[in-house]
């Protein structure tokens, strides 16, 4: 294999889509914060992303179907940023406080 | 294909790059200690991640990447960091049994995934397709978007309304009790 044609090789995009999964799922175990977890949740997004457009690129017969999926994510990853920014600000208003620790009452 | 000299290598550089700027954002959207950093971080690896993009031939979604991604929802966060305060306190000095262990075992999870599938697609075999039905051109994107695929088109709008509905709902809600 030519190293100059490295970007053509669907296993370095994997395991790069593979390390942004990894990393996402460290800072959603670690973050104490609503907006961390959510910011690491995109970070897994953004690996499903990656994975969706390598294999459209090297494996699919039809090209377009995997951008197409892709952008249903980042749709999908909008919406999802406008519902949870406004349910962390309802949160802020009640409790004061986004840490999750402190979110330990479920009646609402 | 080779009218300039070490053409090749010069493409080879940038996707190392590319990789390089992903790799980085998402280390310090996971690791910085204020969250501010984090979402720039956020910003910089989207921002890698459309230039991986642009090399997976989809200059599309490379533009769409840094729209949406670093122009809206990178934005958006940094609205809720303002309207609230996400900085994590000082560590607080509960009597945690193994203070040490948690970092570790969350450690040990993230290399573990990432080990993982890292050695499942290094050990795959990945096919090329023996015919290409479409080449994925912004055109072709366009005509699959407005006819096979027209109703999750239309759902995605929706629920995009809905969203941002139910966001107004949501927020407003506390406000009345003030």
């Amino acid at each position: 294999m030519n190293p100059a044609l490295i970007y053509s090789q669907p296993a370095v995009y994997l395991v790069v889509a593979a390390f942004l999964l990894a990393t996402g799922i460290y800072g959603l175990i670690r973050r104490r914060t609503l907006i961390g977890m959510l910011i690491s949740g995109e970070l897994i997004f953004a690996a499903a992303s990656l994975n969706f457009m390598a294999f459209n690129r090297f494996t699919a017969p039809d090209q377009s179907v995997g951008q197409i999926a892709v952008l249903f994510i980042m749709g999908l990853a909008a919406a999802e940023v406008a519902i949870t920014l406004s349910i962390i600000i309802a949160v802020y208003r009640n409790y004061r406080s986004i840490a999750s620790k402190d979110l330990n009452e479920l009646k609402g | 294909m080779n009218t300039f000299p070490f053409s090749d290598w010069i493409v080879a550089t940038i996707f190392v790059a590319c990789i390089a700027i992903t790799v980085a954002g998402a280390l310090i959207a996971a690791f910085t200690k204020r969250i501010i950093r984090s979402v720039c971080g956020l910003a910089v690896c989207a921002l890698g991640l459309a230039g991986l993009f642009y090399f997976l031939n989809s200059p599309f979604l490379a533009l769409m990447e840094v729209l949406i991604y670093i122009g809206a929802v990178c934005v958006t966060i940094i609205f809720g960091v303002m309207l609230t305060e996400p900085d994590e306190a000082a560590p607080e000095n509960l009597s945690r049994p193994f203070p040490v262990i948690a970092p570790l075992v969350s450690l040990a999870i993230g290399a573990g995934v990432f080990l993982g599938i890292a050695k499942l697609s290094l050990s795959g075999h990945w096919a090329a397709p023996a015919t290409l039905v479409s080449d994925g051109s912004v055109k072709a994107i366009g005509i699959a978007l407005l006819t096979t695929y027209s109703v999750p088109f239309e759902l995605i709008s929706l629920v995009l309304l809905v969203a941002i509905l139910g966001a107004l709902v949501i927020a407003r809600s506390g406000r009345t009790k003030e």
